[in-house]
């Protein structure tokens, strides 16, 4: 058995009704937790709050602590932890996919090293710049992103006709390495206090502080996701072989730059709102597929809504654990997340 | 013979090593700014020949050699000074190990409250053999935060946040005093309380919600970079407005201090400390 870590497994076929009927149950069962998780979020937390008090419009806002709490504190921390999940969950099960490696994550091509290294300029040269009101780190990081990327994509188009998902690979993972150590270079001559900060942003952070960091990655994320919904039969097609999927009337290519286009984007876009916030990105799908099966028409939408309601849930912890202070939600994530998907491993074998 | 050259090898060893070497005259290195501050306020600055990556106080340090920091001390260059004395930070074992091998005395620093920092530059007076100008900074720094607590002793003491470390023109990532350490003891002698008394850290990174909860009646922020443009000061300040359910917010009673004497624990405290009672009680002074 090969299934889970080696390689991705192989999609078993279905007949058309009876996967109907499991992605729209998946969708269903899969939505419903992440909504769950959206609505539960902002009413837990360190400091009871009375909802009454919240929805009062007879105090004015400014002096409605409850509803400062509520609608600055807690509610675009679920929103932003929800978009970040659903992205980075799906990135990770389209590149997991198109590259034919179950060890991909939406880190693996370079895009988080590329994000992490515009942020510590930014941190370290002291740069206060704002873009449209947006801070400057969100910023930099989206464009060490695409800087990333676009490095990446350009030497795996560069040989020869097509997009070699090898040097793709390879080059991400340089890239990864080299950023690294320019990271570790730029925060070895910056000032501690800087170093410390840059180090907290490579831990993950969704107290965005309010709903103008999400809708700006809104649109890159919304514009992913229309490219995702277009990819789950080719990709399936692709996780036979690329000759395979070409014999079956894929056009090989195009899937796979969209794929992986669309899938850099909606990382980059994550990344900026809440950092490299790790193991989403491969836990969600792997687990997904333990669960529904490796069809992409369930895994995809299943992960992207399993990935939001699991991140959502983590930052709870991470606002609330240690309360005043706040515990860096990537840790959360991979602690809480590794164990759960080790027993998930052994149980199923 | 042979008896004889062991002895005088021992005597050559030992005699460094009892700290006869540095006294009065022996040659210093410091990588630790709050202390080679003390250094040159004591009157031993003209002994100080190598200093840190991240000493720039007093002026005089821009023409010592650099010899690296906390993470990246460089012993070459160190050794090189031919120092009689070199002061670094108590974490640095192997650095301490390596000098200590090469009978060189090490006077070690650990970071702690205001207390112990007065303590340290009585400690670094007794070692730099100016015992009397030591206790005369120490003691000049006590007088002046005896006056403060006086001035400031009859009034109301404001509830305060104070905040060292954030990510510029956003709420994230905010890093607090909690209810120990120098920062907290400058906070509580310049006469305000502390609203993270209670947690026993130095720095606690903060939520909204818990800044939220806390309530603070003043926010006094400190920002090493003394180079803020008014408009950028501005700007950071009315960060904080994405907040307004808070007193300080409400209230207009954000304060931004700029320089490093507010984050290093050297002889300038208590003008640091001076600082924040100004912004907590205004018409104190």
């Amino acid at each position: 058995m090969t299934e889970g870590v080696s390689t991705l497994p192989a999609v078993v076929a279905l007949t058309a009704s009876d996967l109907r009927r499991r992605v729209w149950l998946a969708q269903l069962g899969f939505g419903a937790l992440a909504v769950l998780a959206c609505v539960t979020a902002p009413l837990v937390g360190p400091t009871p709050i009375s909802l009454r008090q919240v929805f009062d419009s007879a105090i004015p806002f400014a002096e409605n602590v409850d509803a400062q709490i509520f609608f600055i504190a807690r509610l675009p921390r679920a929103l932003a932890g929800a978009l970040v999940g659903a992205s980075l969950a799906a990135a990770g099960v389209v590149l997991q996919a198109m590259l034919r490696n179950p060890l991909a994550t939406p880190f693996t091509l370079g895009v988080s090293a590329g994000a992490s290294l515009g942020a510590m300029l930014v941190i370290t040269l002291g740069l206060p710049l704002s873009l449209l009101g947006v801070p400057a780190v969100p910023i930099a990081s989206f464009v060490g992103a695409l800087v990333a990327v676009a490095i990446v994509y350009g030497l795996a188009t560069m040989q020869r006709q097509g997009l070699s998902t090898n040097v793709l690979l390879l080059a991400g993972v340089t890239l990864n390495s080299l950023f690294s150590a320019i990271i570790l270079f730029v925060q070895y001559l910056a000032e501690p206090s800087q170093t410390l900060q840059a180090v907290r942003w490579v831990m993950g952070d969704l107290d965005v502080g309010g709903y103008r960091p999400i809708l700006s990655a809104l649109p890159l994320i919304g514009f992913a996701f229309v490219a995702f919904a277009r990819l789950p039969r080719a990709l399936n097609l692709l996780t036979l072989g690329s000759d395979s999927a070409a014999a079956r009337g894929v056009d090989v290519l195009r899937t796979q730059r969209v794929a992986f286009l669309s899938a850099s984007l909606a990382t980059g876009a994550a990344v900026a709102v809440g950092g490299p916030i790790g193991f989403i990105g491969i836990i969600i799908p792997h687990l997904v597929r333990l669960l529904v099966g490796s069809d992409h028409r369930l895994v995809l939408p299943a992960s992207a809504c399993l990935g939001a309601a699991f991140l959502v849930v983590c930052d709870v912890a991470a606002r609330t654990l240690l309360s005043p202070m706040e515990l860096p939600v990537g840790v959360i994530t991979a602690m809480l997340g590794g164990p759960f998907f080790l027993w998930l491993l052994v149980r199923n074998r | 013979m042979g008896a004889r050259l062991v002895l005088a090898a021992c005597v050559v060893l030992v005699i460094p090593a009892l700290g006869f070497g540095h006294h009065g005259s022996g040659r210093i290195v410091s990588i630790v700014p709050a202390l080679t501050e003390a250094l040159f306020a004591i009157g031993v600055g003209p002994r100080v020949v190598g200093v840190g990556s991240f000493d720039t106080n007093p002026a005089e340090v821009a023409t010592r050699a650099r010899v690296g920091g906390l993470l990246d001390p460089n012993m070459e260059r160190i050794f090189a000074l031919r120092p009689d004395l070199v002061i670094l930070y108590g974490s640095q074992r192997d650095q301490i190990e390596q000098l200590t091998r090469a009978r060189i005395d090490v006077f070690s620093y650990t970071h702690g409250g205001l207390v112990d920092t007065l303590g340290v530059i009585r400690q670094l007076g007794v070692v730099t053999g100016h015992a009397a100008d030591a206790e005369r900074v120490a003691s000049a720094i006590e007088k002046q935060l005896a006056d403060l607590r006086a001035r400031t002793g009859g009034r109301k003491r404001p509830r305060v946040l104070l905040v060292f470390g954030r990510e510029p023109r956003s709420l994230r990532n905010i890093y607090a005093s909690g209810g120990i350490g120098f920062l907290h003891d400058m906070l509580e002698a310049a006469g305000g309380d502390n609203v993270f008394n209670d947690v026993p850290r130095e720095s606690v990174q903060l939520t909204s919600e818990a800044i939220l909860t806390a309530a603070p009646d003043v926010i006094v922020e400190l920002t090493y970079d003394d180079r803020m443009t008014q408009d950028n000061q501005a700007v950071e300040i009315a960060v904080w407005n994405r907040l307004p359910a808070i007193p300080a917010v409400r209230n207009g009673l954000v304060h931004l201090l700029l320089g490093n004497q507010f984050i290093v624990p050297g002889p300038r405290l208590a003008e640091a400390t001076t600082a924040i009672a100004r912004a907590l009680h205004p018409d104190a002074f």
